[in-house]
């Protein structure tokens, strides 16, 4: 008796649990703050060759919570139904055009080795499915961008297209594919579809500045959205989608002052603004937006240079020493930054490279703002380098083999990794190669060298790990990746590899056949060297997510030149003549030896009878003579044979069609 | 042909020029190229291919992955050691050459051992047929030698030994197989026989003149000879025995078998034995590579819709067995010159021919040098292959180097030389059936005269 109660209320504790439940969950979640946010950013950078540098950073981040479900403020929802459809984990698309010079424009910060990519376009996703599907993920991605973004990304469905490299990328993953489009060319429609998935689109805030015409007028350009999956806690049930959309130009300002004397002119890098990069300014910061900042980063090279001039002018200039640099004697900027950020060197006796921020909508000046930047005296300045200049190329001519070479090369005794003579001789430079060779390019892997130092090497001494799947015949790509482990002084090492071209089917030949076929850039990491630029401040890095990718650990990664291989080509026209010539030759051979052997009586009763040779004429007239004379006969004699051979062809003809039509049918 | 006749001092002198011949060829830098022409190498043959085949199965991949190498796994375990080793102040592949060279000197000295036992038996059925002449005799040519000198001296043989393809070894595994037949050794023939098969396939069609030739002996004249000369001794008549043959199929399991079993062991862990016949028999059955060889099919399968593809692969390997029977009916009594003519046969249309396949029929050709001495158009032939092998590197190198020249220049070539192969097919089969005729005429007369005079 005494337990219906208890009972009851037990029940009903349990129901008042269950309405609250999602109360209680829904506050927790509004506690934890979570809410979808947008960043809007762009960086500006003098290059040492007359060229200004623009890397836009947009970063969308939506946490993924009950609360939300299907709909959001500020995160784009086709984004999210990707994610959430396909189960991606990590992706990167990049749609690229030009090629990035890291020798002039620098290879060794985070910009270079993040956003300098392939020309066309290149996809690599990692899935959060079970092995067996991730195939099926990929190829229903490819058509998914393809629609959504107006390329034709859905060419990368093929399975001869993508691979799925297991040493090359950082993540590393079974569920990892990747692959790149080279010859894909790259415009504004692509632009259009990726500016919609911004808040603002191009209406307003930075990029606004975004006008066609200006950004498809540089020298490179690289539009790029990669998407993470990112986990605040460790022990958090959910992660919050981070979308990243960057866009990098290269443009050259149009000297704004034409009438200054040649050879000054020659030397001075022309002076430039936002409304001379763009031909717009920006209107305010996008409404939308958590933060909208704008950064202007001098080189380390550059800021040490600046030095020196300072110390020359020190003696006639008495005026302070700045070390943020904003007042010095080589150029001017039109606005006063809000902030000075000095990156943080383990090294004392380098300059640190400085980035000036300026926060749209905080700073003092109007709605309008445009930086400019005037150079006044003319300095020269290097980028950083990568420890290794690679490049690849073909070697020997013809269109039936070849080999293909990779060189890396080293920048120079300064660059590199700095270490001391004691440590040369144990010190290792790992360098990482990652090659997909399509399958009508037939790579003999075993004839595989390595040379260090125009020395040929064992592949055993200098590769330290190689993992290899090699190309199928209209199935799958060729892959090679592997560890060449480099002594650190090493001035050259080159790796070639022999092929041989395949023949293609007509079908399989591009319109533009002639033209020769591209074989993908190969990637080249450095595993132990990061690019990463670490900061004085003490800011807060979730405000600025730019600025916080810069500190992230990345390895510096270097894409080789698209190779060109021109390939042999059947004749397109004459496909028939071909079909008929050999069907010709076919029925030359069955009817002329078929021919030989059923010669039989008519020949051997002539050979018997007619001594020498008649003419064919009598020879006629006494086949047709003796063919009359045998006929009786022969039905006389061997009527019964004759009628059971015939009832036996007969048969087998009929049997014969029975089973054609079985089979057919 | 006046010199190669002669007695056997003579014989072993040109063998062992030509063996001269050969390593003075082996010691020209890089082969020669030879080793990459599209004429020697094939994607079967190619001894590239197979080290390709062997680095990846030393690196624990399965030696098919990559569409490299289609070759018998055995082959690779016998070949693969000997392309990864090298000799300092040598030429690369110098074990190879002189196993191929070894293997060209067997295959001769068993072609001339295949020779002598055929011409024996025809010597002797001449001699039951009382048609053998005291003056005819001494004018009868050793075709054995001359077909073991033809062999070695052919072009094509030296181009196909100095080239390092793998043709000879198949060669040579046909060639045992018809020694093993032409003496009655039946294991030999049937291992033979099914290394053969097991390494190209097409060899598989010989089984029809090997039980033959182990039923009726390596040669006969034709049934109607003892038609005619029923009448006199009936005893000669030559039957066909199945003990042999019985013997044979048993053995060609039992070899089987083992090859098969081996080739499980060696392809254990890459897929197993049907991921090998994929890669091999597949491969040669679908004409998966269209890259250029003396053949027609691979332009043809260039060029071919491609829903006719499978079409025209069912009807063009029918091609092959299409003929086997007719043939077989008319040659019974000569299973020796049927094989020449099968192997001929496969040698035009397979898919990846090569001249390693012409030579090893133009040396069994030559095994017939008697009985094919009135055919027709053989100098138009003899020329016709010259001509040919001189005008399709031109056009190969025209259309592939050069740049200037187009596929259909160098698939004329092609077109041509089945054209020429052909005509030799036909034509050594009309002669030899003429032979036969000739025989069967000379009985008759004789026949006649003897009731005459009776």
């Amino acid at each position: 008796m005494e337990l219906l109660p208890s009972a009851s209320l037990f029940m009903l504790l349990l129901l008042s649990l269950l309405i609250f439940l999602p109360l209680i969950s829904i506050g927790s979640v509004l506690d934890g703050q979570v809410e979808e946010k947008f960043t809007e950013e762009l960086l500006l950078k003098p290059l040492p060759d007359r060229k200004v540098l623009a890397h836009f950073h947009f970063e969308s981040t939506a946490p993924r919570t009950q609360y939300y479900g299907r709909h959001h403020h500020l995160f784009p929802k086709a984004i999210a139904q990707l994610v959430q459809k396909f189960s991606i984990r990590e992706m990167e698309l990049s749609f690229t055009q030009g090629r990035w010079e890291y020798e002039s424009w620098g290879g060794y910060d985070p910009i270079s080795s993040s956003s300098a990519k392939p020309p066309g376009v290149e996809l690599w996703a990692v899935f959060d499915v079970p092995v067996d599907q991730v195939d099926a993920s990929w190829k229903n991605l490819t058509h998914s961008l393809s629609g959504l973004f107006c390329a034709s990304i859905n060419f990368l469905e093929s399975s001869t297209t993508y691979s799925a490299p297991e040493l090359a990328f950082h993540p590393a993953s079974v569920n990892l594919r990747y692959g790149t489009l080279p010859r894909e060319a790259v415009c504004t429609e692509n632009l259009t579809p990726w500016l919609k998935l911004l808040p603002c689109r191009d209406k307003s805030g930075i990029s606004s500045l975004l006008d066609r015409p200006s950004i498809y007028r540089g020298f490179y350009h690289s539009q790029r959205l990669r998407l993470r999956r990112v986990k605040i806690r460790a022990d958090a049930p959910d992660s919050d989608t981070v979308l990243e959309q960057t866009l990098t130009v290269v443009l050259q300002p149009n000297g704004i002052r034409s009438k200054e004397s040649q050879s000054s002119k020659r030397k001075l890098h022309p002076t430039w603004s936002m409304s001379s990069l763009f031909g717009r300014k920006i209107e305010g910061r996008c409404a939308l937006a958590k933060s909208s900042n704008v950064y202007l980063q001098l080189e380390r090279d550059l800021v040490a240079e600046m030095k020196r001039l300072k110390e020359k002018r020190k003696f006639f200039d008495i005026s302070v020493l700045n070390e943020d640099l904003i007042e010095n004697p080589a150029f001017e900027i039109s606005i006063k930054p809000d902030l000075v950020l000095r990156e943080v060197l383990s090294s004392q006796n380098e300059s640190s490279s400085l980035t000036y921020e300026y926060s749209i909508g905080k700073s003092a000046s109007p709605n309008t703002f445009d930086l400019s930047f005037t150079w006044k005296s003319p300095v020269a300045w290097s980028c950083r380098k990568p420890p290794l200049r690679a490049s690849r190329f073909l070697m020997g001519s013809g269109n039936e083999r070849g080999t293909i070479a990779i060189s890396l090369r080293s920048m120079g005794p300064d660059e590199g990794l700095n270490v001391s003579d004691m440590d040369k001789e144990r010190c290792v430079l790992p360098v990482n190669i990652f090659q997909v060779v399509p399958w009508y390019i037939k790579v003999y892997f075993h004839t595989l060298k390595v040379f260090i130092d125009e020395k040929p090497m064992s592949v055993l001494d200098a590769v330290e790990k190689i993992h290899i799947s090699p190309s199928e015949d209209k199935v799958s790509p060729g892959v090679m990746e592997m560890v060449l482990k480099l002594p650190c002084g090493v001035k050259s090492a080159t790796i070639t590899l022999e092929f041989d071209k395949g023949f293609l089917h007509i079908d399989e030949y591009p319109p533009d056949a002639n033209q020769g076929f591209d074989i993908p850039s190969a990637i080249i990491t450095f595993p132990n060297i990061e690019a990463s630029i670490y900061f004085d401040q003490e800011i807060t890095l979730k405000d600025l997510p730019l600025l916080s990718s810069f500190q992230e650990k990345n390895p510096i990664r270097y894409y080789t030149e698209v190779l060109l291989v021109p390939l042999t080509t059947p004749d397109f026209s004459m496909p028939y003549n071909v079909i008929t010539i050999t069907c010709t030759v076919f029925a030359l051979y069955f009817g002329s030896l078929l021919n030989v052997l059923r010669r039989r009586v008519s020949e051997e009763e002539r050979l018997h009878n007619a001594k020498g040779k008649s003419g064919p004429l009598s020879r006629l007239i006494a086949k047709l003579r003796r063919s009359k004379e045998i006929q009786p006969q022969s039905t006389t004699t061997s009527s019964s044979l004759f009628s059971s051979k015939l009832i036996l062809k007969i048969i087998m003809v009929a049997a014969i069609a029975i089973c054609w039509q079985y089979l057919s049918g | 042909m006046e010199e190669k006749r002669g007695s056997s001092s003579g014989f072993w002198r040109w063998v062992i020029a030509s063996v001269l011949f050969r390593l003075i060829l082996v010691y020209f830098p890089k082969n020669l190229h030879l080793s990459s022409r599209p004429e020697v190498s094939t994607p079967l043959t190619s001894l590239r291919r197979l080290a390709e085949g062997y680095w990846l199965k030393q690196s624990s991949i399965s030696p098919y992955a990559g569409s490299m190498y289609h070759g018998s796994p055995l082959l690779l375990s016998i070949l693969g050691p000997l392309t990864a080793l090298r000799i300092e102040g040598h030429p690369d592949h110098l074990l190879c050459s002189l196993f191929f060279l070894l293997v060209d000197i067997i295959n001769a000295l068993l072609i001339r051992a295949t020779g002598r036992c055929i011409q024996d038996a025809y010597g002797r059925t001449l001699k039951s047929l009382d048609l053998v002449k005291p003056s005819e005799a001494s004018e009868i040519i050793l075709s054995g030698d001359l077909a073991a000198l033809v062999y070695l001296w052919n072009p094509f043989t030296i181009v196909a030994c100095i080239g390092l393809s793998t043709s000879p070894v198949e060669n040579m595994a046909i060639i045992v197989s018809l020694y093993g037949a032409c003496t009655g050794l039946v294991p030999l023939a049937a291992f033979g026989w099914v290394i053969a098969t097991h390494m190209s396939l097409y060899p598989a069609v010989l089984i029809v003149p090997v039980i033959l030739m182990l039923g009726y002996g390596p040669d006969a004249p034709p049934s109607k000879v003892f038609l005619q000369k029923k009448h006199e001794k009936s005893n000669a008549q030559v039957i066909f025995s199945w003990k042999q043959p019985v013997h044979f199929l048993f053995w060609s399991i039992m070899w089987g078998m083992h090859v098969l079993l081996l080739c499980g062991i060696s392809v254990r862990q890459y897929g197993g034995l049907w991921e090998m016949l994929r890669r091999t028999y597949g491969f040669i059955l679908t004409v998966e590579d269209l890259s250029p060889n003396i053949g027609v099919l691979w332009y043809f399968f260039a060029e071919v819709f491609d829903f006719f593809r499978s079409f025209f692969l069912i009807v063009f390997h029918m091609n092959i067995l299409f003929m086997v029977l007719p043939l077989a009916i008319r040659l019974k009594h000569r299973p020796a010159f049927l094989a020449f003519v099968y192997v001929a046969i496969v040698a035009i249309f397979k898919s990846y021919p090569s001249v390693g396949d012409s030579a090893l029929y133009l040396g069994l050709l030559a095994l017939f040098a008697n009985e094919l001495a009135d055919m027709k158009f053989s100098f138009f032939l003899f020329c016709g292959y010259i001509g040919v092998s001189l005008l399709s590197p031109v056009m190969h190198n025209l259309w592939i180097w050069r740049g200037t020249g187009n596929a259909n220049f160098y698939f004329g070539t092609a077109m041509a030389y089945a054209c020429f192969q052909i005509i030799l097919v036909v034509e050594s089969v009309s002669s030899m059936l003429d032979h036969d005729r000739m025989l069967v005429k000379f009985v008759a007369e004789r026949n006649h005269v003897a009731t005459n005079l009776r």
